[in-house]
């Protein structure tokens, strides 16, 4: 495969991936504002009523919510680990680990599902016949209603990580990465782990608070 | 070159931290520690995400001006919980109730 | 040279203009759009102007009126000011000020014009089937409860348009800190893009918080959700921390490119440099950041704790500190320089003018007590059309005709131009500054039906609005006309400084036959006013 050539607006190809490099941060940073407007909600209605929050978070799954993390950890690290081999050269290993990851993420996103399942099956989830009975069922709506969003709009980006690890997967399979050009593979590296982060603090937040009440 | 498949032997440990640290958060969630319990969880992820961030997204490597540009969300996101919880700590009536016979 | 191809020569079809990543097309299409949307945005201006001539509800019903208010507040700050100046000017001149070819993302820019035509398009859908009844600040539990209107679809599209402007904002931060010709260092910029600089970091930073706030919105209008509903624990205020934590420093999105625009315009008509350079670049970051600090100042009177009323009143005034900074630099640039009275100067002074007399009426609505007083009365609405309309599209104005040569190869004719920036600035006052009074005097805002004591000040105002509809229309014609029959101009008519008048007008496709370097500060005019390049 012929050495590529940075774009014209670039004058030399380490120039492009500093500048995709600085980009890719750029857009995380939106992303950490993007999730965080939904953490300043469940801050606040946190600290308005922290007994019930902590109630209506013992109903969540924390065996699949923890087996999820570590998922999404194991991914991080191939992830990681391809984007090590690629700078030595080696393309079509790093495929197999970037399809490894995007695997892994798959099966984040089936877990996920047979955990709404169960939750809808309970009436944990507002908007979809929420019922529950006890003081603290405006502050479970509100806990739950948190969850749902987040944890949605999370799984979207998981995604979206999984369809582009496919497709730069076959990329790396074809050779197209070398030591000198590997930049995709840094960059969306880059943002799947920053949704794995996004993961780590959900966890905190969803799977833990009232456990040792 | 030829390729190295090995895995670098701090991404590995980097992956047995962040794994043991899950589970250390975990068994914490089930000690009564009252308040700590909420510490604890955050200082953890925390951690966690330190790991994941310094080693596996290698900003351990990299120049003050890339730190700077992934840490500026954090920040902006701190003036705004410190701003709006300015209200939240101290407003009389919160969370709001409905008056509807006065 | 005539055998050149500029970049609207080089290729005719319309495929070449729809599927362009060259930034200098993504400008024209945006240019499109947001005219557009600003002769829509003003028709509802005038239907409103229309109905407030006589006290009584005479051609809408309160319902209607209601989303006649809706529909001008939501297409002009999200279909036109925030996108004016930074996608058409910036778009345009950011690449050929930093002596590059393109923008560091070609094709996100182009992405981004599309985002903002979808979004466009969602939201006109909503506002045509029916509108929104909501204002344009969507406040809950009404929005998301009681109203009857489409606000899903409504919300959908500023979401929509939201990302958009954060790729813009991406693409311009990226572009200024790793494109830059050999030897632009930052203190060698033009002001201009310092601007833009603050502008994109607002833009990435704030846009984010929005999405999220009006995706909570729809999922509560489609889901019944609650989260801001209070007989379900809900809190209403959250709504609006999280929606003013965007929409405060949305207007600095608004205020900072014009403001940028007005520091390059001062420089070449007073054929001196900017006083206070490095003053003048870092109260426009001072301006971003203290600005995110503020958002508190709309919900005074909303049921926020006097505590935080108090911090964000506090630090409401210490914004206008870096605003009030560049004003007076301003000035010092023009003293002793040699001012030529060209219709961008009559904008860039416009702007000084009404842009300083809106600042100080911010003031008022900083001091917390005087807020409660005036708060959600036309006094609010004077104070932000004065830096809006008065400011920002003046600054618009001044800057689309400053660098209009450069865009189209064409002079515009110029004692038209000066004609409708005068009749601008006279319509402009006469519309709003009547506002001040009525506000004063307790019209509340978001009214058509009001007591007959106030229908003087009304009267005075739409008549004012009528002349601004002459006022704006002006330029559409004369500018369209410069395009087809205009006198072709040469690469710097001004004789001003700055890389892109070193190109031709308008720019090859690739903007520079070699990469520039730059040697020279920026505005080196020499004490008989004649320019230095800066890569002279």
């Amino acid at each position: 495969m012929p050495e590529p050539q940075p774009a014209a607006q670039f004058a030399h190809l380490p120039q492009q991936h500093e500048v995709a490099q600085l980009g890719i941060w750029t857009f995380l940073a939106t992303e950490v504002l993007f999730f965080g407007a939904l953490l300043l909600s469940y801050a606040v209605y946190r600290s308005a009523d922290p007994a019930a929050f902590a109630e209506a978070a013992r109903h969540t799954k924390i065996a699949i919510g923890t087996i999820n993390t570590a998922i999404l950890l194991t991914s991080s690290f191939l992830v990681a680990w391809a984007v090590a081999v690629v700078k030595t050269g080696g393309s079509r290993f790093a495929a197999f680990l970037l399809w490894s990851a995007a695997a892994l993420g798959l099966s984040f996103i089936g877990l996920k599902g047979v955990e709404y399942a169960m939750e809808y099956g309970e009436h944990l989830l507002p908007g979809f016949g929420f019922r529950y009975d006890g003081p603290a069922s405006q502050s479970v709506a509100l806990f739950f209603s948190f969850y749902i969003v987040a944890t949605v709009i999370h799984a979207i980006h998981v995604a979206v990580g999984i369809a582009v690890f496919a497709v730069i997967g076959r990329r790396a399979y074809q050779h197209a990465y070398s030591g000198s050009y590997h930049s995709p593979v840094i960059v969306f590296g880059l943002y799947w782990h920053f949704v794995d982060i996004v993961w780590i603090f959900l966890f905190a937040l969803i799977y833990l608070p009232g456990r040792s009440g | 070159m030829t390729p190295v498949i090995r895995p670098p032997a701090v991404l590995v440990f980097s992956w047995l931290a962040a794994l043991v640290l899950l589970s250390i958060t975990v068994i914490a969630a089930y000690l009564p520690l009252g308040a700590g319990n909420t510490i604890v969880a955050l200082l953890i992820a925390f951690t966690k995400a330190a790991i994941v961030a310094a080693v596996f997204m290698e900003l351990r490597r990299q120049n003050g001006f890339i730190i700077t540009f992934a840490t500026a969300g954090f920040f902006w996101l701190a003036i705004l919980f410190w701003l709006a919880f300015t209200d939240y700590s101290t407003r009389a009536n919160f969370p709001p109730t409905i008056n509807w016979g006065l | 040279m005539s055998g050149d191809k500029n970049y609207i020569t080089v290729n005719n079809s319309i495929r070449s203009w729809l599927f362009t990543t060259d930034h200098k097309r993504v400008a024209i299409l945006y240019f499109a759009s947001i005219t557009l949307f600003f002769f829509i945005g003003g028709a509802a201006a005038a239907l409103m102007r229309l109905e407030l001539v006589s006290p009584a509800g005479h051609f809408f019903t309160s319902d209607e009126y209601n989303r006649l208010f809706t529909m001008h507040g939501v297409i002009m700050v999200w279909f036109f000011l925030i996108p004016s100046i930074p996608n058409t000017l910036g778009n345009f001149i950011v690449p050929l000020m930093i002596g590059a070819r393109d923008l560091a993302f070609p094709r996100l820019n182009l992405t981004s014009w599309y985002l903002f035509m979808a979004g466009g398009a969602t939201t006109l859908y909503a506002l045509f089937k029916g509108g929104i009844d909501t204002g344009w600040t969507f406040y809950t539990p009404f929005s998301t409860m009681y109203s009857n209107s489409y606000v899903a679809i409504a919300v959908a599209g500023v979401f929509i348009v939201g990302f958009s402007s954060i790729l813009t904002g991406l693409n311009f931060i990226v572009t200024i800190h790793r494109l830059r010709a050999p030897g632009l260092t930052w203190y060698r910029l033009p002001l201009f893009l310092w601007s833009l600089y603050a502008t994109s970091a607002i833009l990435v930073l704030a846009t984010p918080v929005l999405a999220m706030t009006l995706l909570l919105i729809a999922l509560d209008r489609v889901f019944g959700i609650g989260i801001f509903d209070p007989a379900r624990g809900g809190d209403p205020l959250l709504f609006q921390h999280l929606f003013w934590f965007y929409s405060h420093p949305a207007v600095y999105i608004m205020i900072l490119p014009g403001m940028g625009v007005v520091s390059e315009l001062i420089a070449c008509y007073s054929r001196k440099e900017v006083f206070g350079y490095s003053f003048v670049a870092w109260s426009a970051i001072a301006i971003a950041c203290i600005g995110f600090f503020v958002w508190g100042h709309h919900m005074f009177v909303s049921g926020q704790s006097p505590f935080a009323g108090l911090v964000f009143s506090f630090m409401s005034f210490a914004v206008a500190v870096p605003s009030a900074i560049k004003v007076f630099n301003w000035t010092a640039t023009m003293h002793k320089g040699w001012v030529h009275f060209d219709a961008p100067m009559l904008y860039a002074l416009g702007f000084i003018g009404l842009f300083t007399f809106g600042g100080l009426s911010g003031l008022f609505l900083a001091c917390l007590a005087y807020d409660v007083y005036v708060t959600d009365t036309y006094f609010v609405i004077a104070h932000f059309h004065y830096i809006m309309v008065g400011g920002m599209v003046t600054a618009y104005f001044g800057g689309l005709h400053y660098w209009w040569p450069k865009i189209t190869g064409r002079m515009y004719p110029e004692y038209w131009a000066r004609a409708a920036a005068i009749l601008i600035f006279f319509g402009f006052n006469m519309t709003f500054l009547p506002q001040f009074i009525l506000g004063v005097l307790g019209m509340p805002r978001r009214y058509h039906v009001y007591p007959p004591e106030f229908e003087i000040w009304h009267v005075l105002s739409s008549a004012g609005a009528s002349i601004l509809v002459v006022a704006y229309a002006l330029p559409l014609f004369y500018l369209g006309w410069s395009i087809f029959f205009g006198e072709r101009s040469s690469a710097n008519p001004w004789q001003t400084t700055g890389l892109e008048w070193q190109t031709s007008s308008p720019p090859p496709p690739h903007n520079f036959a070699a990469t520039p370097t730059v040697t020279r500060k920026p505005y080196d005019f020499n004490v008989n006013g004649e320019p230095r390049a800066q890569n002279a």
